[in-house]
């Protein structure tokens, strides 16, 4: 099997919290390699803490494992950081329409958030900040002032 | 001791220890937001603790994992800053050492970004990106509270007063910073020093309070000497291990 047919393979391997975005599309998935019976798929984490994480790992041997491969060794590589900028068109799109407002194209985390976010249910610029905290580390909670739904921002990162 | 494994054994230490203080909010916060922003920046910590202490474990070349480091050691063998392992208090409190160690980290884990220990140099990559968070939010309290109401202003006072002796110890750099610094592991602590305080004593200000003389400052927890709460902490978080060795999920 190719290294592409491994990472095709990997398509249905999804992100625990957000379970409409696969590894892929977050840019979680580094990438695959494969001799004989072993493969090795190299991963890097979203947040340190991001409890997905093993999760993905164990979801990643599961679909492997059953399509054949019998070692599967998951590495977790740190450098370089994983950032926004690695998520996918698709996968930012998958985002708003889940209701969760793509990060702005931004390069860094900076000290305030001066940037232009959209309301991803009506695509209004006048939202504001309720918390720097969503329902995940990686989410920041708005209010769109508009249609005053309240919705997750995916934070630049 | 080795000096390395020292070095990133209590980075790790601090992180750990913040990181289960900061837990204890959990499900108890003023209110809904808070809780998950709090429980969110603890999970930080927790998992930054988890790759510094792998990584304390690679150097010292003993087998030991995350979870013997973070489990079966016990009180005088822990090296965090006594800061980290103060009992929550209200929330202003709690804040204001969210603040105070934030900028602390800030600038720790910029210079760490440059670190000649690549593995510490990857984890500070990661790790800055959140702290620059954790400023960002803990800070926005500082001021909100600080410059608030005469009731909040006074809770924050009263914890900066209360925190202020315990900060000296985040830059009293001894055998093993001096080794760090010396072989670009880490930064120099005498510059963090003044990074730290040129942002603090700046955002204290905006926030209406008055920054207290210094009138006394402690240490010890970087010798293995605690505070009286220390061994509560420890019986609660290393309960599991203890007593039900090797347990996993």
């Amino acid at each position: 099997m190719s290294d592409r047919e491994i990472l095709q393979l990997l398509e249905s391997v999804h992100d625990p919290e957000i379970p409409s975005l696969s590894i892929e599309d977050l840019g979680v998935l580094r990438s695959a390699r494969a001799s004989d019976d072993t493969v090795e798929v190299v991963i890097t984490p979203t947040y340190s803490g991001c409890p997905a994480m093993d999760v993905i790992e164990a979801d990643i041997k599961k679909c492997l494992t059953s399509n054949g491969f019998r070692n599967v060794l998951v590495i977790t590589q740190l450098a370089p950081a994983w950032t926004t900028e690695w998520l996918t068109e698709k996968g930012r799109e998958i985002l708003k329409k889940s209701g969760i407002a793509p990060p702005s194209r931004c390069g860094s985390v900076s000290f305030s958030e001066n940037r232009i976010i959209e309301c991803p249910m009506c695509d209004s610029k006048s939202v504001e900040l309720l918390s720097q905290f969503g329902t995940t580390a990686c989410k920041a909670l708005y209010r769109c002032q508009t249609c005053l739904e309240p919705f997750d921002y995916f934070k630049c990162h | 001791m080795d000096k390395h494994f020292q070095y990133v054994l209590r980075m790790g230490d601090n992180a750990l220890i913040l990181g289960q203080r900061m837990s204890e909010w959990c499900g108890h916060s003023p209110f809904l937001e808070e809780d998950i922003a709090m429980a969110n920046c603890a999970l930080d910590h927790v998992g930054r603790a988890r790759m510094l202490l792998t990584h304390a474990g690679t150097l010292e070349e003993k087998g030991r994992t995350e979870d013997d480091l973070a489990f079966l050691r016990d009180e005088r063998e822990i090296f965090n800053f006594l800061i980290c392992e103060l009992p929550i208090g209200d929330y202003a409190f709690t804040l204001m050492r969210q603040y105070l160690v934030d900028v602390y980290h800030f600038h720790l884990y910029s210079g760490l970004e440059k670190s000649s220990d690549s593995m510490l140099a990857s984890i500070a990559a990661k790790a800055i990106k959140e702290t620059t968070y954790h400023v960002r939010r803990s800070g926005d309290w500082i001021i909100k509270l600080g410059d608030g109401s005469d009731e909040s202003r006074q809770r924050m006072q009263d914890a900066l007063d209360e925190l202020w002796g315990y900060t000296g110890e985040l830059f009293a750099a001894d055998e093993v910073d001096d080794y760090a610094s010396c072989k670009g592991i880490g930064p120099d602590p005498h510059a963090l020093r003044s990074d730290w305080e040129r942002d603090v004593f700046d955002k204290l200000r905006t926030a209406t309070l008055s920054i207290p003389e210094e009138v006394w400052q402690i240490s010890g927890g970087r010798e293995g000497v605690h505070t009286e709460t220390m061994g509560a902490l420890l019986a609660e978080m290393q309960f599991l291990q203890r007593s039900y060795p090797g347990l996993n999920w």
